[in-house]
């Protein structure tokens, strides 16, 4: 190696490590300060300001809060979030663990399955989300067809017509569309968890369902507890599914709070009030943060503190 | 752990208990749950595929055709997609505003996740939590004050306001999958390199990007997968025609008043799903291993 005559001033700088460092961050640091962080501090700001559309606001204090306070389609929206959210989670997370174990099983063809289930969630939300428009049509869905075929109906079934079944198809779309990120995360935790454990569970007596409780469920929580983070919050901040299918009707039966922000503040041009109903749901997301954080630090004994 | 040995000298090539189970028992509980899982999850791109080859006149008429299936498929509605819509400049600037972003977040990603992981300046732990907390920010909380920032910075309506926008959501992710692949690097390649009188940058680009393709690769995939998915900024801040990208001029554009045109619709979204399945299904052991590995973070 060519020996240089003395440390420059870069070379310097080269063995530091806080200089570099903060050159390295720089980029990806601008991106989330200028698109993320600031766009936050805007969003609070916005919440406490009368701005339209083309009009600056000014400062009104909470006066979008005590209006959305009184405002029963807002707390409809909440409610329906609420529901979504829990119903949809549930669902996700008992289908999704029962794929897992099934596909975490000795199969033929197990890596050709595990491509295909994986498919709902790599086709863009918006564009499956119009097929099931098609599905759900009121005079023209396949599943009304099939059922009356099978004889088990006898009339066509109005699936976004009515509340009551809007809120179960659009949560059953949901469902479809989370069901494979559950299951494929899920399996690479069961994945990790050793056969010897079982084995010997198994040579001790155990039943394959005392097996699964007290072997895979506690192995199991840490993953779970991520993923079902991860599903709750995408969940609970849907937007595309509601968009495409229902629009937030019928009656504001599915209104979810980011489409409620959405239709306030972009297409009703009350920027302030829209933003209102987005900060709204940051407390739900930091719970959701926390719950993940708990799920975090339970990891470190379970896995015997070496991760 | 010779017990373990032995039974898997003693079973073959099969892992687990999976041979104390007989057959008809896992048909009941494996094969058939397996099928009706994977038939539920599938069935909507069939009805998807089915639709767009079907003619207008069998598209409703579910009694003297079974809808299930079409005996004479037509190219009319992905030719009306081609050739009379705006589809093909829909997928042009899908197709820009992906690559744009996913580059413009990859390489800042491989810095900041060089920065935390390796280079580890005063702090860098505080950053890495920041970086996690930014993934857990969701876009439907952001999209209203961006589309303030966007039209004060002029930037409304054009695809530069995607391209720069989208990197929010894809750096954050891209970052915490690569600070993984780099952590499994050794950490006496860089020593020696460093010992040799490499430069930082040197090490970056010389030692550690070449062990971390597979992470360059998963993370490009993924981050080009969400900017394709990518709606709501999308339908936020884009108002013209030509400027759109697929998922919104499919749903803005080709649904006009009462009459839906469900086999154009079709094969719009089939169309548009196209891309992304085909890069997936040539690198789906990246594709999952990125998605587990930001999981099992």
């Amino acid at each position: 190696m060519s020996a240089r005559a003395a440390p420059s001033f870069l070379s310097s700088i080269g063995q530091s490590r806080n200089i570099p460092g903060l050159m390295f961050m720089l980029p990806a640091a601008a991106f989330l300060l200028c698109f993320l962080a600031y766009p936050l501090g805007v969003g609070t700001w916005l919440g406490f300001t009368d701005t339209r559309i083309g009009r600056a606001g000014v400062f009104v204090g909470l006066e979008n809060y005590q209006s959305l306070w009184n405002d029963s389609v807002f707390w409809l929206s909440v409610f329906n979030t609420i529901l979504y959210t829990s119903v949809a989670s549930v669902l996700k997370f008992a289908l999704g663990l029962w794929l897992a174990l099934i596909l975490n099983e000795n199969l033929p063809f197990k890596s050709f399955f595990r491509a295909v289930i994986l498919l709902p969630w790599v086709v863009p939300t918006v564009l499956s989300a119009i097929a099931f428009w098609w599905i759900y049509d009121s005079q023209f869905s396949v599943i009304s067809w099939a059922l009356m075929k099978f004889g088990l109906i006898n009339h066509q079934i109005n699936f976004l017509g009515d509340s009551t079944n809007a809120r179960a198809s659009v949560i059953a779309a949901n469902v479809w569309r989370g069901i494979p990120f559950v299951a494929i995360s899920l399996l690479a935790g069961l994945q990790t968890i050793s056969p010897s454990l079982q084995e010997a569970a198994s040579l001790d007596g155990a039943t394959p369902w005392q097996r699964f409780r007290y072997v895979t469920l506690p192995m199991l929580t840490p993953i779970i507890a991520v993923v079902m983070t991860f599903s709750v919050l995408f969940t609970f901040t849907d937007f595309q599914l509601i968009y495409v299918l229902t629009k937030g009707g019928p009656v504001n039966a599915t209104h979810l709070m980011a489409t409620l922000s959405f239709q306030r503040g972009i297409p009703g041009g009350q920027l302030g009030e829209g933003a209102a109903i987005a900060v709204a749901m940051v407390p739900f997301l930091l719970a959701a943060i926390l719950f993940s954080f708990f799920g975090l630090q339970r990891r470190k004994w379970q896995q015997g503190g070496s991760d | 752990m010779t017990s373990q040995t032995n039974s898997a000298a003693l079973t073959d090539d099969e892992v687990g208990m999976g041979y104390l189970s007989s057959l008809p028992r896992r048909v009941v509980t494996l094969y058939i749950p397996l099928g009706l899982f994977v038939f539920v999850l599938l069935f909507p791109f069939y009805w998807m595929a089915i639709t767009s080859v079907k003619p207008n006149d069998q598209l409703t008429d579910y009694d003297k055709n079974s809808p299930l299936w079409v005996a004479t498929p037509t190219l009319q509605h992905i030719k009306y997609l081609l050739f009379e819509t705006s589809y093909p400049g829909w997928l042009l600037n899908t197709m820009i505003v992906a690559v744009a972003s996913t580059f413009l977040a990859l390489a800042a990603s491989v810095f900041a996740a060089y920065a935390i992981e390796r280079v580890k300046f005063n702090g860098s732990r505080f950053v890495g939590l920041g970086i996690f907390l930014a993934y857990l920010v969701p876009p439907s909380i952001l999209f209203i004050p961006l589309a303030f920032i966007v039209f004060q910075l002029g930037m409304y309506d054009t695809k530069l306001a995607l391209i720069l926008t989208y990197p929010t959501f894809l750096i954050p992710f891209c970052t915490w999958l690569l600070m993984g692949y780099f952590r499994s690097i050794p950490y006496e390649l860089e020593e020696c390199a460093l010992m040799d009188g490499a430069s930082r940058w040197q090490i970056l680009t010389k030692i550690v990007l070449p062990l971390a393709v597979p992470g360059l690769i998963s993370a490009g995939i993924f981050a080009f997968t969400l900017s394709w998915n990518e709606f709501i900024y999308a339908l936020t801040f884009i108002q013209s025609s030509e400027n759109k990208t697929v998922p919104v001029g499919v749903l803005t554009e080709l649904v006009r008043g009462d009459v839906f045109e469900w086999g154009s619709l079709m094969a719009g979204a089939l169309l548009g799903s196209l891309p992304v399945v085909i890069l997936y299904s040539f690198f789906v052991d990246y594709y999952v291993s990125s998605m587990t590995g930001a999981v099992k973070e």
